[in-house]
């Protein structure tokens, strides 16, 4: 809205704001109620974790890498390992892949869980946010059993994996699958027939396939929109070739495309965990790697619990990374929310920001546009601090 | 004679307030850069299964309203000032519980070139909660401990809440 000075009227929110438990600040233009502009500030909790890789070898690294993202840890950990273990020219054995799919998967269903629960929490359904987090303990109480830890797992190391499923674990997952599924049901039921629910997500922040491939959204957001793009399908890695799945999709693109989308999805992570349980190949867990990684550079991709995320691995022949570079799929997602946004509620608001998943901590990377007169491209670390600074003052 | 009775209702008040305090302190959180792991814990200890509230304790959005301040996460450039401003706002006394190996020494991210690595060193801080992350269960005993400590008056000496939570004291607790 413009004044008869012809000021624009901005909403500010953020950095620090009730809705979502990180700091990103959104300025949203608004006409009364209806949002004509959105932009999003990100980088409240950028820490240098590229640069930091750089100076600790690769072991350090894979536990670094972890700590990226608290959601999706586990798939950090496998697209630095998988891409390391093609650099180094081995491959890890057939049960360490199974269990790395395995744990993917239980971490998977983890983050959309706790995805459903934030976002019905956004829509002021306190009900379903307690029932979700509730049923979640369920799928971490079984990460902790298999790893020790129910956040950062550190199941992968460089050549394999570090815990073995016995068959008394297996039963154990099982049973946790089990109830996890007949929940899951209930959940549809409730996305897909709720009033309350409904008013919110039904017809709210469509976008359509050729929008969604223009804006480059990656995983559940995007196929909610008809396109298809899953690494897991389109590129299979690790044990994804011996169990393969099935892509989950919907046309619609709205809000609740994108919730039904997730939650077929965590029916397919049941089906995939159930398979991999009965199928568990016998072998070692671990492949010997050398410390120092040959020189050479690699592309590894996987999918994320948001959509596919691409780690750059750049190798001089020592034990350190000569470069680590990782494109996270919410950072993809973001552009998706400040061209959708035009035209919606201010309220609707909370509701789109979540349907993306929104990961903050994923986010904040440093990104470099090189400007035509620019020579150097190195940055020194002190560089990098100086431009820090001076950015955020 | 008044200045007395003045004195009387004044303790009087204290008394009052400190009691309130304890049996509903309002929490506000702050990520200054956590990997969102602690975020999402701290998060869980409002859900069914651990469910703070039955210490009174509430989480809310303002810092006009909270008493205590959750900081998780190394504290990055950006968010110091940020850090220093929502501190700033809350009303006296206000309480920090540092939550996450980051807050307490920067954990893995201690060198990075973004990183101050210590909550310590932007605000004091009260009770320091380790791990990476700290289980649900060690969070909430880190605020049952603020609470105990203020029972007998602000604390003077940081407390450190050791883990594993040993699971008798939270048996006694609840």
């Amino acid at each position: 809205m413009t004044n008869s000075s012809g000021e624009k009227f901005v909403v500010p929110i953020g950095p620090q704001h009730p809705a979502l438990k990180e700091p990103g600040q959104f300025q949203f233009t608004v006409d009364g109620e209806i949002v004509t502009g959105a932009s999003i500030r990100l980088g409240f909790v950028h820490r240098g974790i590229e640069k930091a890789c750089e100076s600790r070898n690769y072991t350090q690294d894979l536990y670094l890498l972890e700590r990226v993202c608290g959601i999706c840890s586990h798939v950090h950990a496998t697209a630095f390992a998988l891409g390391v273990e093609k650099l180094a020219g081995v491959e890890a054995p057939p049960r360490a892949e199974a269990i790395r799919v395995l744990g993917g998967e239980l971490e998977r269903i983890h983050s959309h869980l706790l995805w459903l629960g934030v976002a019905a929490h956004e829509g002021g359904f306190d009900t379903l946010f307690m029932y979700t987090w509730r049923d979640r303990e369920v799928v971490m109480d079984l990460l902790e059993s298999i790893s020790g830890s129910r956040v950062h797992y550190s199941l992968n190391v460089i050549g394999g994996v570090k815990y073995d499923i016995t068959d008394k674990m297996a039963d154990e997952i099982r049973r946790g699958m089990d109830f996890l599924e007949e929940r899951t049901h209930y959940y549809m039921k409730v996305v897909t027939t709720d009033d309350t629910f409904v008013g919110r997500t039904r017809g709210v922040g469509i976008m359509t396939k050729e929008h969604a491939e223009r804006l480059g959204a990656v995983g559940p957001t995007a196929r909610a929109s008809g396109v298809e793009r899953d690494i897991r399908f389109n590129a299979p890695y690790s044990a994804y070739k011996e169990f393969p799945i099935n892509m989950i999709m919907d046309t619609t693109g709205d809000l609740e495309a994108r919730f039904i989308v997730r939650i077929k999805e965590l029916f397919e992570c049941y089906r995939l965990i159930r398979e991999i349980l009965d199928n568990l190949p016998e072998s070692d867990l671990t492949v010997k790697v050398k410390r120092r990684i040959p020189a050479g550079e690699v592309i590894s991709r996987v999918e994320a619990p948001r959509g596919e995320l691409l780690y750059y691995i750049q190798s001089d022949g020592s034990d350190m990374p000569a470069r680590v570079k990782a494109r996270t799929p919410s950072l993809c997602n973001w552009a998706t929310i400040s061209d959708v946004a035009i035209g919606h509620k201010l309220a609707d608001m909370p509701m789109l920001l979540v349907g993306i998943d929104p990961c903050f901590s994923c986010n904040d990377r440093l990104v470099q546009v090189n400007r035509p007169n620019q020579t150097d491209l190195n940055w020194s670390w002190d560089d990098l601090r100086r431009y820090g600074i001076e950015y955020y003052r | 004679m008044s200045e007395n009775k003045n004195n009387l209702v004044d303790q009087v008040l204290i008394k009052l307030k400190n009691w309130a305090r304890i049996n509903s302190p309002w929490a506000i959180h702050f990520n200054s850069g956590s990997c969102n792991g602690c975020d999402i814990e701290i998060l869980a200890t409002l859900t069914p299964r651990f469910d703070v509230e039955r210490f009174g304790i509430k989480l809310q959005g303002s810092p006009r309203h909270a008493d205590v301040l959750i900081c998780t996460g190394p504290v990055t450039l950006q968010a110091r000032d940020r850090l220093i401003r929502v501190y700033e706002q809350m009303p006296e006394p206000k309480f920090v519980i540092a939550v996450g190996s980051c807050a307490l020494s920067g954990g893995v991210f201690d060198g990075c070139y973004n990183v101050i690595g210590d909550l310590n060193k932007v605000i004091p801080v009260d009770v320091y909660v380790p791990g990476c992350p700290p289980r649900p269960e060690a969070i909430i005993y880190g605020v049952v401990q603020l609470l105990e400590a203020l029972k007998s008056g602000k604390p003077k000496e940081p407390i450190t809440v050791t883990e594993p939570v040993p699971e008798v004291v939270l048996e006694e607790e609840i």
